[in-house]
């Protein structure tokens, strides 16, 4: 809670004074009820963790004097998401809009949390996103939460170790086992990758959502749950493989040492989003400048079949005492373009606009981080790639730490991976049938 | 000064029979203690006889969490880790702080009051930010221990390796808390009278032997109150492996303690009615071995 103190928003070069009061009295979306007139400020607070998300509150609040906008940041991921629910566990707390991951909008809805933003003109500007998007967070005219960053699939590599060691961005997943035995046994102690699929499950469903695994496919309280199936299993029998012959290491993701081991060139590839070079710039100094972006290696040569993973929206929370201005901060985040322009060359938030995605400017932009290549071609190749069939349970987390707990253990050394997808599959369907869901 | 000549003193504040007055300076103690204790005691109790689901919503459920609990083998897979846990730490901790507690007693000691402050400054650190420090020592590839040691040309030490976690989550435990045992066990130390001294040095026994077979006997019951302490904060543990999960995630699952199962019930798993059950399973694990131990150790000091 401490952050609360440092929460209020920075103010980014322009008073608040010098806004056109004219602006105001416009309404941006036709069809909205009567706006809070000028006089009657309204306070929303919204929890989001991507950094400076104030500058863009204050973008919002200069077009829309009459809304207060306070950010508060509660910490990315799972300390955002234990609060959220803590916050509905105890009926109180909650704040009017929160930013909110792509697979955990099925748990929040299955929680009756979020707001329903269709009756307040959100699907106004339903075709300017891309479809999947979209889809991801409304269901028929409801809309429960809007659009704002995705997260494309991409291999994102060490220039300098790969050019060293005679390696060229793998096209197939075969190569790409190829090109990690070999640089296991040129370079002791340097790693083509750092598997953390048992450690990070939110990058093993882009791996599982690549493949064409579908673990959960949900229709109102009925659920289908199929974990374990032979899609999920050729997976991690390909890294199983990898890191039986200690070809790939498993320090675990997200901590001190895997950061490290990257800036420090003791893993030469992510397969990661686009998004990953936010926290990859935080923390490595010394490879800055060094990495490029490549597509992800495919499972067959010339199909090619991409994923998503992470990405986020914004919800509106059924608690809010002011459900239209918060669907219009909503819009507004989701789709101002020069909002997302700003954020995708500063902060590598990739847009989900059609229009952003096809212009051919913010596309051509040189990212100093990846030694200014243009980044953005390879991550929208891999958007247009991505299949959108892929569905999140609406206990995604809790499916989530099942399965790191399991493939853990089994990295750890007891079992197989895939043998350890079966005991997951039936914990996690006791778990949907005491919850009373009926499994399909 | 009779109860007679108290009653006849002149009084000219508010008059409390003698009755009542008791009960209004416990007031301020008892309130506390019942908001923060009594009443969520109730609210889990009362939570854990319910069950809410995501589709079907609330339901009485009566004891159904407490038979699920009492079979659930992922419980007390916790309570056996912590059995482990305990075993291999309070000895230690304990033994450790009685030696520190008579070497700062026996006045042999050069700046004695800076060592037991600086013996006492890690239990000020909050339990946190010690793990955090610890898990930083810890690192295998970047800790400073890893790379003094490779710079040295032996092996960097894997301190988060199946074999040694329990054993490196129990140093940080010592680190916290032996300060805070030496203290108590110092204080009660001074407590003893210098005239037993002075009477063993004229019976010819050395300051060892005087440290050991009077004082040490002496601080006995100070020392079985210390343990059952121990014993309870073990048994509770959470935030060590919560924070050195991710340095070990092989090992360290997300319900490897009692409290840890509890925490990821509620708060991944959205069952806060059975972990409400967990947790009160857990008091009476708690309680019971508690008990055992001061059973025994009375039994003991008896003979």
């Amino acid at each position: 809670m401490a952050d609360r103190k440092n929460a209020s928003p920075v103010t980014f070069g322009f008073g608040r004074r010098d806004f056109l009061r004219g602006a105001a009295a416009l309404p941006l979306l036709a069809g909205l009820p009567k706006m809070a007139s000028a006089e009657d400020t309204v306070e929303l607070l919204v929890w989001a963790w991507t950094p400076d998300t104030a500058v863009q509150a204050e973008m919002f609040m200069k077009k829309f004097p009459n809304i207060k906008i306070k950010i508060e940041n509660q910490g990315g991921g799972k300390p955002h998401y234990d609060k959220l629910r803590n916050a509905i566990q105890a009926g109180s707390g909650l704040p009017d809009v929160a930013q909110m991951e792509f697979n955990s909008i099925p748990s929040f809805r299955a929680l009756q949390a979020l707001a329903d933003m269709g009756p307040y003109g959100a699907n106004d500007v339903k075709d300017k996103f891309i479809d999947w998007t979209w889809a991801a967070g409304s269901d028929g005219d409801a809309v429960y939460s809007i659009p704002w960053d995705s997260g494309p699939m991409g291999s994102i590599y060490r220039d300098d170790i790969y050019a060293a060691n005679g390696l060229t961005p793998a096209k197939t997943w075969d190569e790409f086992a190829e090109s990690a035995m070999k640089l296991a046994k040129d370079k002791p102690g340097t790693y083509l990758t750092n598997f953390v699929g048992a450690s990070d499950a939110g990058w093993l469903g882009s791996q599982l959502w690549q493949i064409g695994a579908r673990p959960f496919h949900v229709n109102g309280e009925e659920i289908h749950i199929e974990i374990n199936s032979q899609k999920a299993k050729d997976l991690l029998n390909y890294w199983q493989k990898l890191v039986d012959a200690k070809a790939v290491d498993t320090t675990p993701g997200w901590t001190t040492e895997w950061f490290a081991g990257m800036d420090e060139g003791k893993y030469a590839t992510w397969i990661a989003a686009a998004w990953s070079p936010i926290v990859m710039q935080q923390s490595m100094k010394k490879s800055f400048g060094l990495w490029r972006a490549a597509p992800m290696p495919m499972w067959e040569a010339g199909k090619n079949v991409t994923s998503n993973w992470g990405g986020s929206t914004f919800s509106a929370f059924t608690t809010s005492q002011h459900l239209a201005e918060a669907t219009q901060f909503a819009v507004f985040m989701g789709s101002d373009p020069e909002a997302a322009r700003l954020w995708n060359t500063k902060q590598f938030l990739f847009p989900v606009l059609k229009e952003l995605a096809a212009d051919a400017d913010l596309m051509g932009n040189a990212f100093e981080f990846y030694g200014n290549q243009p980044v953005n071609q390879v991550f929208a190749e891999s958007l247009s790639q991505v299949d959108p069939t892929f569905e999140f349970a609406p206990f995604q987390d809790y499916a989530d730490q099942i399965l790191t707990d399991a493939l853990a253990k089994a990295i750890g050394g007891a079992g197989t991976m895939a043998d350890a997808l079966d005991g997951v599959q039936d914990a996690v369907v006791t778990y949907a049938q005491d919850q009373g869901f009926t499994v399909v | 000064m009779t109860e007679r000549a108290l009653r006849a003193q002149p009084r000219n504040r508010v008059i409390v029979s003698k009755t009542v007055a008791p009960y209004l300076f416990l007031a301020p103690f008892m309130l506390l203690f019942a908001a923060f204790l009594i009443v969520p005691l109730i609210y889990a109790f009362d939570i854990s006889l319910y069950k809410k689901a995501m589709v079907g919503g609330v339901k009485f459920v009566g004891a159904d969490n407490y038979v699920k609990a009492f079979t659930d083998p992922k419980f007390w897979e916790g309570v056996g880790v912590l059995f482990k846990f305990a075993f291999l730490q309070i000895p230690v901790m304990i033994g450790t702080a009685l030696v520190f507690a008579l070497i700062l007693d026996s006045g042999v000691v050069w700046a004695k009051s800076f060592f037991r402050v600086s013996f006492f400054i890690p239990y000020a650190v909050p339990a946190v930010i010690a793990t955090l420090i610890w898990s930083y020592l810890y690192g295998p590839a970047y800790g400073p221990i890893g790379q003094t040691a490779r710079s040295l040309g032996f092996e960097a030490p894997d301190f988060v390796s199946a074999k040694w976690i329990l054993a490196s989550i129990a140093n940080i435990a010592q680190w916290e808390y032996m300060g805070y045992n030496m203290i108590i066990y110092f204080a009660a130390l001074q407590a003893i009278p210098t005239d037993l001294e002075e009477a063993s040095v004229v019976d010819g026994a050395s300051a060892f032997a005087y440290a050991t077979r009077i004082k040490l006997p002496m601080i006995v019951p100070t020392i079985i109150v210390t343990v059952v302490f121990s014993i309870i904060g073990s048994l509770q543990l959470f935030t060590e492996p919560f924070l050195i999960q991710n340095m070990a995630r092989s090992i360290i699952n997300s319900n490897y303690t009692p409290n840890y199962y509890a925490y990821t019930l509620t708060f991944v798993g959205q069952q806060p009615n059975y972990a409400a059950a967990i947790s009160f399973l857990l008091g009476g694990v708690i309680a019971i071995v508690s008990y055992a131990f001061m059973l025994l150790a009375n039994r003991r000091i008896d003979r």
